[in-house]
């Protein structure tokens, strides 16, 4: 676990194809202390995606500067992508400890990751043979189980059914309340915001700055019951008649 | 059938029927002619055939990988894919002299742009996704290569294998017919001024059953094996 600060002083793409430069981020600074669940919410395609990217060291094209903890180089990073990006020739089980190197691996607590996650029956399937929301929570247990210093997750739960997204989410709490990491969730749904945050940060359109950072008053008990994050969804929305745009 | 009815309808040792075949296929067995050039063949084919693959896997992974590289080198590329097999035999020949290495090089040098085309195509289309997981996760290269690489080169690889089996084995017949003194292409010379073709088509036979029996117990399962996962 480690503090973080990004400080993004500027990010745009070349002109290509008759676009012309598109600035994506620009002067933007956000430090997380270590181990809160922190969530971006914004309008698609404002950067949040490139900003996770960014974050992870898998795009370098920027101005500024990002720590992750003391070491700048050594953090360890799990990121959930959008899609799962599993291997499709490699079995679940295969797929999660692909990321461990020899000496980490350890298939109790694989097969705890996979019981908590309720995938222990499809361990030796192959992710062709999985529905979607099975296909995430492995995504999940894969950066989960490095145990990472930064849990990056970019829209980890779109697409899938109400019912199979709420599961999911309860799931990710009950394992990020164990295993308490620093979470950077990036989300465009205010109820799921608000039921897994500490703190959520809300983003305008490209290009992207911080509206509004707030921490949440609920308490996590308080957040099991739907009609307590409807009543603050409302309450927020009226508080913060900006924040309606970016729904 | 129809050949066994035409050659008995012309009777000419042209068209020979089928037991003047197996006849030529026994006795060129008993003397053991047959099992030595087909061995010689087989083992210049397995020779040149691995040193093409090797060497086709790694350039193609490297011109697919960096566009610039490959932008060089691309029409070179398409260069001597036209080449015709032929010019490079005889090239080899005049350079290097009648030797083994001579007959093996020439063998390469037409197979190599073949596997290098295929497999550059298949190091083009990597999905960058993955390896952006793998860098993200810090797999070491190995990892990367091992699972995440070769499971998306292996069809390419495959593809490579069977066209490449297809067109290895007439080229090196032919680099036997001009400058070699044994193997399948050297005999078929022979058969050819002494209009032996009978002999001819026993050695044919044989070669064909053995290029056949290795699609089936290499390739096939070889292929299957790497879309195991596929539902």
């Amino acid at each position: 676990m480690a503090d973080i600060s990004i400080a993004i002083a500027r990010k745009s793409y070349p002109p290509a194809n008759a676009h012309p430069e598109r600035s994506t981020i620009a002067d933007f600074n956000l430090s997380i202390p270590s181990g809160e669940f922190v969530c971006l919410f914004g309008p698609s395609g404002c950067g949040k995606t490139t900003l996770l990217n960014i974050i992870a060291g898998l795009d370098r094209h920027f101005d500024g500067e990002i720590s992750i903890g003391h070491q700048r180089a050594g953090a360890i990073i799990g990121y959930v992508f959008q899609n799962p990006r599993l291997l499709p020739w490699r079995t679940v089980r295969q797929n999660i400890e692909l990321v461990l190197s020899e000496k980490e691996s350890s298939p109790e607590m694989v097969d705890a990751l996979l019981a908590s996650m309720q995938l222990t029956q499809e361990q030796h399937s192959y992710p062709e043979r999985l529905s979607l929301g099975m296909s995430r929570r492995v995504a999940i247990i894969r950066a989960f189980v490095i145990n990472p210093d930064l849990l990056l997750m970019d829209e980890p739960f779109v697409s899938l059914d109400g019912a199979t997204a709420r599961q999911a989410r309860e799931l990710v709490l009950d394992l990020w309340q164990q295993r308490p990491h620093t979470v950077l969730f990036v989300t465009h749904d205010l109820r799921e915001a608000i039921t897994l945050a500490d703190r959520i940060v809300f983003l305008s359109a490209a290009p992207m700055r911080i509206i509004h950072d707030l921490r949440l008053p609920l308490t996590r008990t308080a957040r099991t019951q739907e009609n307590n994050i409807e009543a603050f969804r409302s309450q927020l929305l009226q508080d913060y008649p900006e924040i309606q745009s970016l729904l | 059938m129809i050949w066994q009815s035409l050659a008995l309808y012309l009777n000419d040792h042209r068209f020979p029927r089928l037991e003047l075949v197996a006849q030529a296929f026994t006795q060129e067995c008993q003397t053991g002619r047959l099992p030595f050039h087909l061995t010689a063949t087989l083992l210049r084919l397995a020779a040149s055939f691995s040193i093409a693959m090797l060497l086709g896997c790694w350039a193609g992974i490297v011109l697919g990988r960096r566009p610039k590289l490959d932008a060089f080198f691309d029409n070179w590329l398409m260069i001597s894919l036209n080449v015709p097999a032929l010019v490079t035999i005889i090239l080899c020949y005049v350079w290097f002299g009648l030797t083994e290495v001579a007959a093996i090089f020439a063998v390469v040098a037409n197979k190599l742009p073949n596997v290098i085309v295929t497999i550059r195509e298949g190091a083009r289309r990597l999905d960058q996704d993955l390896l952006d997981m793998a860098r993200c996760y810090r797999l070491s290269q190995y990892r990367t290569f091992v699972h995440i690489i070769w499971p998306q080169l292996l069809p390419y690889l495959i593809g490579a294998t069977r066209t490449g089996l297809a067109l290895i084995w007439k080229i090196v017949l032919l680099v036997e017919l001009l400058g070699r003194s044994n193997g399948m292409g050297y005999q078929l010379h022979l058969f050819f001024q002494l209009f032996d073709v009978a002999s001819l088509l026993a050695y044919t036979l044989a070669f064909v059953a053995v290029i056949q029996l290795i699609e089936l117990i290499l390739l096939k399962p070889l292929d299957k094996k790497s879309l195991h996962w596929r539902r």
